[in-house]
């Protein structure tokens, strides 16, 4: 299975949070409510477990924001 | 039999309306970005996306009862096309044209993916429309319209719908922090470094 | 009067300069001329490659990188882009950098050089639309007149459609870039693929700084060994340099990589007076001490321990007689201001640094405000569409590394340099601060 890498469209993303509540394994929040990456990189690498509940945290996105895609 | 039928239908009408009341303080939660009643911001997002599939089977059910109803007369094309029915057109017309926004909401949010958050956003402002509609098509054509238990039924849908339409105008509805929207284009004057004596 | 680098505020409007810009000489400066007739006396006519692989090798053994900042190799840009009739080139005369000049200097000095470049991209990756992006001006003006001479000779395959670019600092960001040509505002776009495989209207885009392209001409005549000549081995070539800050004579003059930064700096008379510190690779680069002058070099190899590399080749000499704490504070605010405004972390975590920056350079002496600033680099870093919060994290980091003396000065309430009566508020006095807002979300969650 390929890689998947999480991608944060960040001119759509408004810090609504429902990600970081889907996603804390890879996600905390900012002091402004976006969601930061725990592992520092600007698209965290999603283990394979994940990948159900990356997808989950795409779909609730309320503005789509985010997206699963291989690595640049 | 038909009498089974016309009551299934009034039923299933007045679910439906409650469903969508649910809905819509659900969808007014769930656009507050907020922990409300203790529950995630996903469960939020979650319950008003079921409850809104499950109004629309309230309401196929609603629609389709009527449909069979001898009493009603109503033809398929009654029911999508707003004031074509020959019993009470302007309330059964209202019916029609809130079963057509929920359509335009529900097939427009289960495409979401393909449309993209701004044309789903601009077709999903027509929820406010969409309620305000379906109560007043309950409101008018039901035969229950005019009962007592109804009208406080519909008064307390008013006041939850209009209760969490004050907290969506409010100053405190969403989190408070500040969210960008892109700038108009700024034209700055270029750096002076280049000029003399500086 | 201290002399400052001065970035002006989002509310003052247009000035003209108030004196000509100074332009050096070097291979790429001596064979611009605005006039074609000139042009073609001076460097031959156009020497269109006839295949486009023949010019991707020339270019490989060359080694001309991009000079609108980033440096990346032009051969393998022209690969990635592909040979297709739907590619689309653009011309890159943004400039959105305040303390860059060269590239509309070039336009206005040699604007068949860049023209040549774009005609000979053009040709390489076969593409049948063409534009030149540049802000409103005396360039645009010049390239405009430019174009017209070659369109009435049929010196150009092509035409070139001009684009006009908003005097922004992101607007030469590449996906600003096509977002204007496509003719939406030029703000930068979230992107999952590279501009290079599907840029204008979903093609294959090649965006070029123009300087770059002038480069190209001359080695489409002369040959990659030609241009090898100056510069290093890892950095051939030579590069348009703007100087400014504390020299007599700023302005744009052409260097080698590899020069000393002193000897680049005495291209413009060198300082005045001792320099504190010299801004390197524009609001995005980084400082080098005054000390290391003579040490650094203009190559990547020798500015990355500064944290800085030549970038588009800005550099701006700050004087003894400023404080860089204050400089870096007023660029920061500059950059907060100059953000697209659409990425929370960016439009949150920008004006928060700038803000706290500015409190310490305007004497609050809460030593946390440094930590704040750091935590605020660590969020802002890497979070955005484009990479403005990075330049900006950068600059801001190389701050507080270089002058961390001045910061330690201020916290005791005292500064190197006798600060000029800046609109602030009154001097503090036994370390209270005279705001009672304590910067917002100061180590607290949200």
């Amino acid at each position: 299975m390929a890689e998947q890498v999480l991608h944060i469209d960040w001119t759509r993303c408004a810090g609504r949070g429902s990600c970081v509540e889907l996603l804390p394994e890879l996600l905390d929040r900012d002091p402004w409510g976006y969601p930061l990456a725990r592992d520092g990189s600007r698209e965290p690498v999603i283990p394979e477990h994940l990948v159900a509940h990356a997808r989950r945290a795409a779909g609730y996105c309320p503005v789509l924001a985010l997206k699963l895609r291989a690595p640049a | 039999m038909t009498d089974a039928l016309w009551y299934l239908g009034r039923g299933s009408g007045v679910i439906a309306l409650t469903m969508l009341t649910l809905v819509v303080a659900l969808g007014i939660a769930t656009r507050s970005g907020r922990v409300v009643a203790g529950q995630p911001r996903f469960v939020l997002t979650a319950v008003h996306r079921s409850a809104s599939l499950l109004s629309v089977v309230f309401l196929v059910i609603h629609v389709g009862t009527l449909l069979f109803d001898p009493y009603a007369e109503l033809s398929l094309v009654n029911l999508v096309v707003p004031f074509t029915s020959t019993y009470r057109p302007l309330w059964v017309g209202l019916g029609a044209a809130a079963l057509d926004l929920l359509a335009a909401l529900v097939i427009t949010s289960l495409l979401r993916d393909r449309i993209g958050p701004r044309i789903w956003r601009a077709v999903h402002w027509a929820a406010y429309v969409c309620w305000p509609v379906a109560l007043a098509h309950g409101l008018g054509s039901g035969s229950d319209g005019g009962q007592l238990w109804f009208r406080v039924f519909a008064g307390v849908c008013s006041a939850v719908v209009a209760g969490c339409l004050i907290w969506r105008l409010s100053g405190r509805f969403t989190e408070n922090r500040r969210v960008p929207t892109a700038s108009p284009v700024r034209t700055v004057r270029r750096n002076s470094t280049l000029e003399a004596g500086r | 009067m201290t002399a400052t680098l001065n970035p002006r505020s989002a509310n003052e409007r247009r000035e003209p300069a108030t004196q000509p810009v100074r332009v050096g000489s070097g291979p790429l400066l001596s064979a611009a001329t605005a006039d074609l007739a000139e042009h073609h006396r001076r460097n031959g006519p156009m020497p269109w490659q006839d295949a486009a692989v023949r010019l991707i090798g020339v270019l490989e053994t060359a080694g001309l990188t991009g000079r609108g900042g980033a440096g990346f190799p032009m051969w393998r840009k022209l690969a990635s882009v592909g040979m297709a009739e739907r590619t689309v080139v653009i011309g890159n005369a943004a400039e959105g950098e305040p303390g860059s000049a060269k590239d509309r200097t070039l336009l206005i000095h040699g604007p068949h050089l860049v023209l040549d470049g774009l005609q000979l991209a053009a040709e390489a990756v076969g593409a049948a639309e063409v534009y030149l992006y540049v802000g409103a001006g005396p360039a645009e003006q010049s390239a405009r007149r430019a174009l017209a001479e070659r369109a009435a000779t049929g010196w150009d395959r092509l035409p070139v459609t001009v684009v006009t670019a908003p005097d922004t600092f992101v607007s030469g960001e590449e996906s600003a870039v096509v977002a204007a040509v496509e003719g939406r505002a030029a703000l930068p776009r979230d992107r999952t693929v590279r501009v290079a495989e599907r840029g204008v209207r979903g093609r294959p885009t090649l965006v070029q700084n123009v300087e770059t392209l002038a480069h190209l001409a001359l080695i489409a005549r002369h040959g990659p060994h030609w241009f090898r000549q100056r510069g290093t081995a890892e950095e051939p070539g030579t590069f348009l340099a703007t100087l400014g800050g504390a020299v007599p004579a700023p302005g744009v003059y052409e260097a080698a990589y590899g020069d000393r930064l002193d000897a680049l700096l005495a291209q413009a008379g060198g300082p005045r007076e001792p320099v504190r510190a010299v801004l390197v690779g524009g609001y995005h680069g980084a400082w080098v001490p005054g000390a290391e002058l003579s040490r650094a070099r203009m190559s990547r190899e020798s500015l990355r321990p500064y944290g800085a590399s030549p970038g588009a080749g800005v550099v701006i000499a700050l004087p003894g007689s400023a404080c860089g704490l204050t400089e870096t504070a007023r660029i920061t605010s500059y950059l907060a201001e100059q953000s697209a405004g659409q990425c929370g972390p960016c439009v949150n975590g920008l004006p928060a640094m700038a803000d706290a920056l500015t409190r310490l350079a305007q004497g609050d002496r809460r030593p946390e405000l440094v930590a704040w600033v750091e935590r605020l680099t660590t969020l802002t870093e890497g979070r955005g569409a484009c990479r403005h919060p990075d330049g900006t994290v950068r600059l801001v980091r190389s701050g507080l590394r270089v002058f961390s003396d001045e910061v330690r000065l201020h916290l005791s309430s005292r500064c190197t340099v006798i600060r000029p009566n800046e609109n602030a508020p009154a001097q503090n006095r036994a370390g209270q601060n005279r705001s009672a807002q304590v910067p917002p979300e100061q180590g607290r969650g949200a």
